[in-house]
């Protein structure tokens, strides 16, 4: 029994890349344990290259950090097409890569449905919130949150939630990260959990933000071209007919003629809805992703940023569609990439490694050698945005607005920040160990949960409603926080996967359809009842706040150091 | 100083116009994405079948696929029209505003 619950703690892991829980119901089709396998040269020589140059770029950019600005947001001088690129590396982990090309594989229309809810935040944040972020922030999403609120207590709440968000978060990649490698490169799990947060570490704290944007873009580059060729590859193979590869593809697969049609995955409503409120409004709340808005020198770019960012993303959903659909073929009907040879049985390497059989059965080595480059420099551009937005929580909000009331040096400013940096990275890496072994699939969608509850509600109110007072937003953002927490320890995934207690308290996996309105609710019931001087006083400001987040005027600008 | 630029801006009959063209437009787009993603969530969620049927006759491609490649294409397209039509019609608005207000600040 034990080994059997170990195989299983296991082999959800590699689901744990991806951002949300209810991927655990994507079962069978995405099981295996990750078992070391034999060290793949191609794959560490393209890593070592790509390692590398992000060392050029970082000891380049290194020159370049010396204010604030350049620490946090690079200057603000980033154009909107390399934001993009920037904002699509943050935004696609390798799970993305791994874990949806194993979900069409396994799953068909499923995983495209999950890919939609993945996509559709990003024509909202557009609309409602790109140009008022860019024109009311400067640093961190804080700066818009406590604009005209009380500023030590409302930053302290933002810390709080954000260092939650990038703590699940980190874990989630950490752990990922070390089954990948030990899968991927040969490499033994703690070397490769050293290596992740060591490499984060020096990027972040050396590099900032100039540095991490383009281990950004440069990730998204590798990503888009290797998916791409492998897509073509692939797809050739079945002369470019969409309508071939399906009539070969439903004609194997176990789903049949019903591989193209909704399965199980969102059969339950209130699960679909909840998980679809939680990655469109937890993007939307994600600290990392809302802080690559400041880079960019106004609103102008900032939509640009968007525009690209989101044609990256939709563009690369339907290649990892294809991807998948072509290797239901050209993986699942080769007995080389089962083990034993017995076709339908268990993946070598289990589920996730669906793309990267994929690759190497249409590229060989050297194809399977850049997948997997890809894949690791993917973890540590995802990692690298996590810290720098979770020490700059620590450095912007924390230490130079709340304990030294705005007093703090710039220099002190930064050097907090990259103390921060190096915490975060061992916290990072102690927690990757310390987790090895765990189901940790419910910690991204709790990240996600925690952002869509805690962070959202406050900076959409914040920016549209004038009668938000700092009681409101307090009550607000932690009810949020505490809610979103509690609905996901409570249920199954954490109560009874992680617990092992009987039954789950709350019946979905997905917090955000209830955590969401409790923390609107509150916010505006402590906001109305709110009759304070203070908070009159704070109505009266958001008049200015509103023309500015408007017109941009008065925005901080990329000159600004 | 920078209050009474905001003040003066606020007076100017430009920037409510500028503000409720934008967000009606902004809301508009907004309503539109919101509408057709959980519509088809709740097919998804509520009539799988429908989604499943074939587009046509003997094709294995069916409605669901074609509904949401329309959806990643239409929505990137409404991000296109929405940047195009900020970054020129509204921010020329925008500068014309604050233009404006400074003069006055003369």
């Amino acid at each position: 029994m034990r080994p059997l619950k170990q195989l299983a703690a296991r082999a959800n892991l590699g689901l744990g890349l991806l951002a949300c829980t209810a991927l655990a119901y994507a079962g069978p089709a995405l099981e295996g344990a990750a078992e070391k396998q034999a060290t793949n040269w191609y794959a560490i020589t393209m890593f070592c290259l790509f390692v590398a140059m992000t060392m050029g770029i970082t000891y380049w950019a290194s020159g370049r950090t010396k204010s604030t600005a350049d620490f946090y947001t690079a200057g603000g001088g980033i154009t909107g097409f390399q934001n993009g690129l920037a904002i699509a590396g943050d935004y696609m982990s390798a799970a993305t890569l791994l874990g949806l090309t194993a979900m069409v594989y396994g799953q068909g229309f499923d995983g495209y449905i999950y890919m939609m809810a993945f996509f559709a935040g990003w024509p909202l944040i557009l609309f409602l919130m790109a140009e008022r972020l860019r024109n009311l922030g400067k640093f961190t999403f804080s700066d818009i949150t406590a604009y005209r609120l009380d500023q030590g207590k409302v930053r302290t709440m933002a810390a709080i939630s954000s260092l939650t968000v990038v703590c699940f978060y980190l874990i989630a990649q950490m752990v990922g990260a070390g089954q990948l490698i030990k899968l991927l490169f040969g490499l033994d799990y703690n070397i490769a959990i050293f290596a992740v947060g060591i490499l984060m570490m020096v990027y972040v704290t050396f590099g900032g933000m100039v540095a991490t944007t383009w281990v950004q873009i440069i990730k998204a580059c590798m990503l888009l071209c290797g998916g791409t060729l492998v897509m073509i590859l692939a797809f050739s193979q079945f002369g470019f007919s969409f309508e071939e590869l399906l009539t070969k593809a439903t004609a194997v697969h176990k789903l049949g003629a019903k591989l193209l049609t909704p399965g199980g995955l969102l059969a339950d409503p209130i699960t679909a809805i909840s998980l679809c409120m939680g990655l469109m409004f937890g993007t939307a709340g994600l600290p990392h992703i809302l802080m690559r808005f400041f880079t960019v020198t106004d609103a102008k770019e900032a939509r640009k940023s968007v525009l690209y960012a989101s044609g990256f993303v939709a563009y690369f959903f339907n290649v990892i569609f294809i991807m998948g659909l072509t290797a239901i073929l050209i993986v699942g009907q080769s007995p080389d990439f089962f083990e034993g040879g017995t076709i339908g049985g268990k993946l070598i390497g289990g589920g996730n490694m669906v793309a990267m059989h994929l690759a190497k059965a249409v590229g060989g080595d050297m194809l399977l050698g850049f997948l997997a480059a890809v894949a690791f420099a993917t973890i540590l551009a995802v990692v690298s945005g996590l810290a720098l937005a979770g020490a700059s929580a620590v450095s912007h909000d924390l230490y130079a607005r709340v304990i030294k009331k705005g007093q703090a040096s710039a220099a002190d400013e930064i050097r907090v920040s990259k103390i921060a940096t190096i915490c975060l990275g061992f916290i990072a890496i102690g927690l990757g160990i310390l987790f090895e072994k765990q189901n940790v699939a419910f910690m991204v969608g709790l990240a996600f949960g925690i952002a869509a509850a805690a962070n959202f509600p406050v900076l959409i109110l914040s920016m549209y409603w004038k009668g938000l007072t700092t009681r409101g937003a307090l009550v607000g953002g932690y009810s949020g926080l505490v809610s979103a927490v509690l609905f996901v320890v409570l249920s199954k995934s954490v109560w009874v996967d992680v617990f092992g207690n009987k039954a789950a308290l709350f019946p979905y996996t997905q917090p955000a359809l209830f955590a969401m309105p409790i923390a609107f609710l509150l916010a505006y019931i402590f906001s109305k009842t709110d009759k304070s001087v203070r908070a009159q006083n704070e109505i009266d400001a958001f008049e200015d706040q509103y023309v500015r987040a408007q017109t941009g005027y008065g925005a901080a600008s990329a000159s600004n150091h | 100083m920078s209050s009474a630029m905001y003040q003066r801006m606020r007076g100017n009959p430009k920037f409510q116009a500028l503000v409720s063209k934008r967000s009606r437009f902004a809301w508009m787009l907004a309503f539109i994405v919101l509408t057709m993603f959980y519509g088809f969530v709740m097919t998804v969620a509520f009539s799988p079948a429908t989604l499943g049927q074939a587009v046509s006759e003997g094709s294995q491609v069916t409605v669901g696929v074609v509904i949401e490649l329309f959806m990643f294409i239409f929505f990137w397209v409404l991000t296109a029209y929405y940047v195009k039509r900020a970054n020129t019609e509204f921010d020329a608005l925008t500068q014309e505003i604050v233009q404006e207000a400074w003069k006055e600040n003369q």
